[in-house]
């Protein structure tokens, strides 16, 4: 068989693997077992506690929850913005990078906050050390966030009827100490070890063969991106993200940071059924989730081997696959498949050109983000799908004859206002943004690389990364000016925050009713047969909302290839 | 079975399709339309389509084959809304046509009152008292508080025996339009003129005081979700077609929204809510309100009374033993003069097992002894005979009491009998024991396949019987349930329904006493049977009008089946969607971007064919599925997953396939013209 293909199965596989003990040991590390680290965290975490007076004993309603997850991230918002507004004056800061703009600063803290890091500007020479630090710290937190707000989702279909849901510092806690850190640790290692910088040094010069002076940007960049992948943040040290040399430097680290960013992803799903009790209802959402993925991955990898047939007529070789935008030392195969896995989990790291996949490819990755819901970020992934759940159990409950009922819980009509408006949220940031940017093409359509449908899949592709809190570029937009940095940061925060409080408020609600016991009438949600179900709803949704632009963009250019 | 003749009536009579016809374009006016968001919205883009359609003619400078597809595109999105208009019209006419001949039959009924006068039933208010003897039509429904009848309730139940009602007890009520047969009875009204159980349910049905269940609340977001998502991809497709240079007609931008928007399940959706309580009467059901038909669906416990549900009628007497030395004769004679007296049907059952007329004894001057519980027994005492009837241990010591030996092999049937789930009673006659009379419970046939559906349903079936626990348990596995409650006393019920509520199971049971009022209205869904009492028919938020205590499973399969309408249309619906996109997409943007030919896999004759085709496909749909909604998805009680998976697969894959076919036709005939 093809090593390339063979290397990426192999990756899978073995991710696969691990995810399943890992899962167990997260959904330990949330039920508040002991664990391995504990000896060593324990009193840090304390110590925090008594500084900040937090009592994690306190269990929370899921509005308390929400309140303290929304506080605590607008903390981080205007501490974001101080420093990166501020950066030049403060210390770390060998390459005397200038102070951030305010709208460049909003959209670059605002992304970080999200988990979503799209980034209108270059690490190089936009940030300080100091700021690139705070990012860095925002990657752990933000999927600390999601974490713990999929952790209040465990805890409400644990309980048969209770308002008692946990406390969101301790879950917030718990996940950046014993789940990210660990294994940002592992990653940075193998990284460093491979030769990706971890300095507070400035530039470096080299000079090259021809006597000209290189200046060579180097950082602590490492540690930044382990946790960029274990945190499925995405954003990059380096502009070039993980096709810079010094993020990726080879095949074996490529493989590793697509480790990172699936583990946490894949783990979770397994962490709910060891949480629960239903180990069969997690392998049905790994089943449904898997599909989708296999679907989106393996036509993206044949096309990408494949190669552009227009590069073929011209009498080119292309056998080693549609090579524009990619790097050799990943190859085809590997950039095909990275490419959905960084769309599919909200990463949004890039190892090549998005702009250069072949258009199909461009729009299954497209279409990766508007599901947003196979796999997906750190804990988010599984919110977006539990409202596919509620939208499934919905209509398979009446074509039972059945009120609708979701784990022994009646879904009624607020439960499916909020399902509803979640499930608009998404087609309505990604069409609405994109047609002001088509609408007014001064402002938006004018700063593109492309005209004709490839433009309009680089206006598409942007709303939806940023919608879909991914945060990967299409590129080939000039994106660092007043209109791109302001509409994509509300798109953000809209994109991040509703579809994280909407869940929540479900399973809140959920969790307060009266427990009904299963009987024979009951549809069962741990089957095959639901699995299709949901899948369906998951297709019909996307295909629904977004059929027509998707005509317009990339499946126009195939066509007209 | 007389229910299942009135399932049988066509759906469509001439006078219900014209009544309808009317009603469609009635209903369009925008006050009406308003509550059905969904099509008000079609309405909206009708009207909108009128004034592009007028201008279009008007202005001059369309082409005038342009402004021909604008009006065809007007019209059909007219006939979309008569459609749509016509299902509930025809769901609701035929619910009236249905309690109309009910209440026909009393409107003209004059009642005569206790003081002399006669007034017409429309006036009698609720205490009134009026009098009816054979042959008169009963004006209103009431109580009897004076007297014994028997009534033919035929117009009612369309059941031809006639029925006994008597002042007192739980038989004591009486239905307007039901005729006396015989004798003379006092009847109280119960009910203010307009607010019978009938007035009640003709409202439901005509809509007027008709609110939407809570699923249907439910539902109708899910579908204005679905409705907003198509809104906002409309209108973002106006300037993405223009960024693309392929600028879209008003024409072609309504008929995309229309075909996408849910106007099959939106159309259809009050309909089939109507057509479930129209099911609900033809299977002779009254429902005070469509969420009790809901929640029937959702029963998961059913509670039953043992004596005419689970066995036929009352025990019966099935054999005479005699003691050793004593003519059978004797014995059957003493067994019927004890029960000259006894009107319980045990009692009538041994007169009947006997086949012997009491009066050919000829007994002289003869004194009953009535059934106490103190002396458990009951008999007659003329000339020099005393003869008594009743329980075993009652009869003994009467006869030890009397210094006479009680036999050991009457001892031996007695226990005999009662493992067997029968009821001994020992017959004396001057303290000396006779014999046994064997009472036994006779389980309706069939009724163990019932409770297996039920079963299939994930029902649980409890037993409720006055009788001991050995009994009820044998009589419980004989008939299948699931569970029984043995020596029930009226809160026993009351606690079982609590208990099972509290576990958070739904539960359905039926009852006629008005000992059995507090238990229908903690149920979930309590039927009371129209033979019942006034207040046990106020508890309930069902009566049944046959008395038929096993109607609970057909409104069990009633309310799943208006889920599952529901479900399955709108599954059905939002499937459609795919085919549209396939047939108006390519057509919207070929002429600007001819490479999209490619996405037209239908092969659709020309971008106006296609659209017109998918729009006129959207409207004729919604007739097609009229039969359906009004009939309803049939349950088969196969487990949940197996269901589903019919389900998905008929009207999911179904609603996916069905379009493409039905488009490429309509495309085909309608290329022919244009």
């Amino acid at each position: 068989m093809n090593t390339e293909i063979l290397g990426i199965i192999v990756m899978f596989t073995a991710t696969l693997a691990l995810a399943l003990p890992f899962g167990k040991y997260m959904a330990k590390v949330y039920g508040g077992e002991k664990t391995l680290l504990d000896p060593v965290f324990n009193p840090i975490e304390k110590a925090c506690y008594k500084i900040s007076g937090i009592n994690i004993k306190k269990e929370m309603n899921w509005k308390e929850h929400m309140v303290a997850l929304l506080t605590i991230n607008l903390v981080w918002f205007l501490l974001g913005m101080l420093i990166l507004m501020t950066q030049q004056w403060l210390p770390f800061n060998p390459d005397h990078n200038p102070n951030m703009s305010a709208d460049l600063a909003f959209n670059t803290t605002i992304s970080f906050v999200v988990n979503c890091n799209l980034q209108h500007y270059s690490g190089e020479t936009g940030v300080s050390y100091l700021g690139q630090m705070w990012l860095m710290f925002l990657q752990f937190v933000s999927a600390g966030t999601g974490l713990a707000a999929a952790a209040i989702l465990f805890k409400a279909f644990r309980e048969k009827t209770t308002d008692q849901l946990g406390n969101f510092y301790n879950f917030l806690m718990k996940s950046c100490t014993r789940i990210l850190l660990p294994l940002s640790l592992v990653v940075a290692l193998l990284l460093v070890f491979n030769g990706t910088p971890m300095t507070f040094e400035g530039k470096d010069q080299i000079v090259s063969l021809q006597g000209d002076t290189v200046n060579v940007s180097t950082g602590p960049a490492a540690g930044f991106i382990a946790i960029k992948h274990v945190g499925t943040n995405g954003g990059g040290f380096f502009g070039a993200n993980a096709a810079h040399p010094f993020e990726n430097p080879n095949y074996l680290t490529n493989m590793v940071v697509m480790f990172a960013q699936l583990i946490v992803p894949l783990a979770m799903i397994f962490a709910f059924g060891y949480f629960t009790g239903r180990k069969k209802f997690s392998r049905m959402i790994f089943g449904v989730m898997t599909v989708g993925f296999l679907l989106l991955t393996l036509p993206n990898i044949n096309m990408e081997t494949n190669g552009n047939p227009a590069i073929a007529a011209m009498g080119i070789d292309d056998s080693s696959g549609a090579t524009e935008g990619k790097e050799i030392r990943f190859g085809a195969a590997a950039t095909g498949f990275w490419s959905i896995v960084t769309t599919v989990i909200s990463t949004g790291s890039v190892n090549g050109m998005h702009d250069s996949t072949m258009p199909l490819s461009g729009m299954n990755e497209l279409l990766a983000m508007m599901v947003n819901a196979f796999y997906g970020g750190c804990g988010v992934g599984l919110l977006n799908f539990f409202i596919f759940i509620i939208l499934a159990v919905f209509i398979s409950g009446l074509m039972v004859g059945r009120t609708p009922e979701f784990m022994g819980k009646k879904i009624e009509a607020r439960e499916m206002k909020i399902a509803m408006i979640i499930a608009l949220l998404h087609p309505f940031l990604i069409l609405v943004g994109t047609a002001l940017a088509t609408a007014f093409p001064a402002q938006g359509a004018s700063t593109l690389n492309n005209p004709g449908f490839h433009g309009f899949s680089e206006i598409l592709y942007e709303y939806t990364s940023s919608a879909a809190n991914n945060g990967s570029g299409f590129e080939g937009l000039g994106d660092n000016n007043l209109w791109w940095n302001i509409t994509t940061g509300f798109v953000l925060i809209l994109g991040r925050f509703l579809p994280i409080i909407g869940p929540i408020a479900i399973a809140g609600l959920l969790a307060n009713k009266k427990y009904i016991p299963e009987s024979n009438g009951t549809l069962k949600t741990d089957t095959a047969t639901f699995g299709l179900m949901v899948f369906a709803v998951i297709a019909i949704i996307a295909a629904l909302s977004f059929f027509p632009a998707l005509t317009l963009g990339p499946i126009a250019e195939y066509f007209s290839m | 079975m007389k229910s299942n003749n009135k399932n049988n009536q066509k759906l469509f009579t001439k006078e219900i399709v014209l009544e309808s016809l009317k009603q469609s374009f009635i209903k369009l006016h925008p006050k009406l339309m308003v509550k059905n968001p969904i099509m008000f919205l079609v309405e909206i883009c009708t009207v909108v389509m009128l004034l592009v359609t007028i201008n279009s003619f008007f202005s001059g400078t369309d082409h005038l084959q342009f402004s021909i597809y604008n009006l065809l595109i007007t019209i059909i999105l007219f006939f979309t809304l008569l459609f749509a208009n016509f299902a509930e019209a025809i769901a609701e006419a035929r619910g009236k046509a249905q309690a109309d001949s009910l209440r026909k039959t009393r409107e003209e009924t004059p009642a005569r009152l206790a003081d002399g006068r006669t007034i017409s039933s429309a006036a009698l208010k609720k205490g009134d008292i009026f009098i009816c003897e054979a042959g008169d039509i009963i004006a209103t429904d009431g109580e009897i508080i004076e007297g014994l009848a028997t009534i033919d309730e035929s117009a009612i139940t369309g059941e031809s025996a006639p029925v006994i009602r008597e002042s007192g007890g739980d038989k004591s009520s009486v239905t307007g339009g039901t005729k006396v047969l015989s004798d003379k009875i006092k009847v109280k009204v119960t009910t203010e003129p307009g607010e019978s159980f009938l007035d009640k349910m003709i409202a439901l049905v005509e809509g007027a005081s008709r609110q939407k269940t809570p699923n249907e609340i439910a539902l109708t977001i899910l579908l204005a979700g679905f409705t907003l998502v198509f809104i906002i991809v409309t209108v973002t497709l106006k300037p993405f077609a223009d960024y693309a240079n392929a600028p879209i007609t008003i024409a072609s931008f309504i008929a995309l929204f229309v075909c996408l928007i849910p106007t099959t399940i939106g159309g259809l959706l009050s309909a089939i809510g109507i057509a479930g309580m129209d099911r609900a009467l033809r299977a002779n059901v009254i429902t005070k309100s469509g969420k009790a038909v809901e929640t029937a669906g959702d029963i998961d416990v059913l509670l039953l009374d043992k004596t005419g549900t689970i066995t036929i009628g009352n025990r019966k007497a099935t054999q005479f033993y005699s003691a050793n030395g004593i003519d059978e004769k004797q014995m059957i004679r003493a067994a019927v003069l004890s029960s000259m007296s006894d009107d319980t049907p045990e009692g009538k059952s041994i007169i009947e097992l006997a086949g012997v007329n009491p009066l050919s004894y000829a007994v002289n001057a003869p004194r009953f002894i009535r059934f106490s519980a103190e002396t458990r027994s009951s008999g007659i005492d003329f000339e020099q005979s005393r003869i008594r009837k009743g329980a075993t241990d009652a009869i003994k010591r009467i006869v030890e009491k009397a210094g006479n030996i009680f036999p050991e092999e009457i001892e031996v049937k007695v226990r005999e009998i009662s493992g067997k789930g029968g009821t001994p009673l020992v017959v004396s006659e001057n303290e000396k024991a006779l014999g046994v009379i064997e009472l036994q419970d006779i389980v309706k046939p069939g009724i163990r396949e019932r409770f297996e559906r039920l079963r299939k349903m994930g029902i649980k079936t409890v037993m409720v019987t006055g009788d001991n626990p050995l009994t009820a348990k044998f009589i419980a596995e004989k008939a299948g349930v699931d569970d029984f409650i043995a020596e029930a006393k009226p809160e026993d019920k009351m606690n079982y329904i609590k208990k099972e509520q509290s576990a958070g199971r739904l539960v359905a049971m039926m009852g006629d006493g008005t000992n059995d009022a507090p238990a229908l209205a903690q149920a979930d869904v309590g039927v009371a049977m129209n033979s019942g009492t006034q207040a046990a028919k106020e508890a309930g938020n069902m009566v049944d009008l046959d008395n038929d205590p096993t109607k609970l499973i057909e409104v069990v399969e009633i309310g799943k089946q208006l889920l599952m309408t529901r479900g399955t249309l709108t599954t059905f619906s939002i499937a459609n969607d795919v085919a549209k996109y396939f047939a108006i997409i390519p057509a919207l943007f070929i002429t600007a971007i001819p490479a999209l030919q490619s996405l037209n896999i239908m092969a659709l004759s020309s971008p106006q064919s296609a659209i017109l085709s998918a729009v006129i496909f959207n409207a004729i749909i919604i007739p097609f599925l009229i039969p359906l909604a009004l009939k309803g998805v049939a349950y088969k009680p196969i487990g949940a997953s197996a269901l589903l998976r019919r389900n998905l697969l008929i009207y999911g894959l179904g609603g996916l396939i069905a379009p493409f076919i039905g488009i490429k036709l309509i495309d085909i005939i309608v290329s022919l013209f244009i």
